[in-house]
């Protein structure tokens, strides 16, 4: 059907294009680490060494963990089977709510504790009027 | 059939299509407004803030999608060296192009009141900023390649070598810890956008297609009008 030439063409392209794809492929794998946005608090338990570097932590705000002072906000960030305390300075996103997700970016003082210097709140997937959001509450 | 078709009657249906387009983009465009700025609800925890999906949800799909069609009709071009094709990717980048730039800078403003930063380097948003580069490096290879074959080749190459990202900025947020949430529109699993919401994301959407398809037409229109000064009756 086709010439020699465009079957030629072809292989050559589709091979280009699979080798491309098996590179990304690696250096994503390998980048893995810095791809991440952010760590959950386990990642960090199982850390070797503390880093002086800045880090990010994300998981959910645990219920009932909120207290404010004059302006610094303590909470603990939980992925459910560890924990880590964060303290921080300055106001929270409005979204910044128990039982939602956060991500806190600061220095770590030990493997259970997060000096954070910025908070960003994380939104979940579900979009719904406020009415919803009520029958939903009420029939749990 | 498109080795034979004539620029001169092609030019005509593109003239009418054109017109009923930007009759029926201004219609879905105005029900689309009222619907996502005035009779959808707002949501419970965002508030008012939720109506930027109207604009920005859209026009990253669209900006996605553009670039996919630019790169699949790029192995169309290298391999079958199928000229039309390339007049298609050339004339479809520039919506593709801002739709992108859209979806970065309403997602910036939309990211302020919600997560409470005005940007962030999780994977969705650089593999959406490494789009807009490649839309920009296709852009510009037609700008400054003098020899037209030198310029289709190389704009090829780039759409296909983008392809990879395409991807990987969809399943970025299920592959890797983002900012962004995990997907909320689902053709598999269940979409959690309440359909009050979901009516005017989908009207929003068909009428930013139909802005990108009558800017493509222009773009086509003017396309082929160059060739036929040229002075070419057949591509």
């Amino acid at each position: 059907m086709y010439g020699k030439k465009v079957k030629l063409r072809a292989l050559f392209i589709v091979l280009i294009f699979f080798s491309l794809v098996l590179t990304a492929f690696l250096v994503f794998k390998s980048l893995e680490e810095n791809v991440v946005y952010f760590k959950s608090p386990s990642d960090v338990k199982n850390l070797t060494e503390l880093k002086a570097k800045k880090i990010r932590v994300g998981g959910m705000v645990k219920e009932n963990s909120v207290e404010t002072f004059d302006n610094e906000i303590k909470f603990i960030i939980t992925d459910f089977k560890n924990e880590l305390f964060v303290s921080f300075v300055g106001s929270v996103p409005n979204l910044f709510e128990e039982g939602k997700g956060v991500v806190a970016e600061g220095f770590l003082e030990d493997k259970y504790y997060l000096k954070a210097d910025k908070i960003l709140a994380k939104h979940d997937e579900n979009y719904m009027p406020p009415e919803v959001s009520e029958a939903l509450k009420d029939k749990n | 059939m498109l080795n034979y078709f004539n620029p001169n009657n092609i030019l005509k249906i593109i003239n009418k299509l054109q017109k009923f387009v930007f009759t029926l983009f201004i219609i879905v465009l105005i029900i689309g407004l009222l619907e996502a700025l005035v009779l959808s609800p707002e949501d419970y925890k965002q508030s008012d803030s939720v109506r930027i999906m109207y604009v920005h949800v859209p026009s990253a799909w669209i900006s996605l999608g553009i670039f996919s069609v630019i790169s699949i009709l790029s192995f169309g071009i290298l391999i079958f060296k199928n000229k039309n094709f390339s007049l298609i990717t050339k004339s479809l980048a520039p919506s593709g192009f801002v739709f992108n730039i859209i979806a970065l800078v309403t997602g910036s403003i939309w990211g302020k009141p919600t997560w409470g930063t005005w940007w962030a380097w999780d994977a969705r948003i650089t593999s959406m900023l490494l789009l807009s580069l490649f839309y920009l490096m296709f852009i510009i290879t037609w700008r400054i390649t003098e020899n037209n074959d030198k310029a289709i080749k190389i704009s090829s190459y780039i759409a296909i070598l983008g392809l990879i990202n395409v991807p990987i900025i969809k399943f970025s947020v299920d592959w890797w810890n983002t900012l962004h949430q995990p997907s909320s529109v689902n053709i598999l699993s269940d979409t959690t956008v309440h359909s009050s919401m979901l009516i005017p994301l989908g009207i929003m959407t068909a009428a930013f297609v139909l802005f990108s398809l009558l800017i493509f037409l222009m773009k086509y229109n003017t396309e082929l009008i160059k060739i036929k000064n040229k002075g070419l009756d057949r591509l």
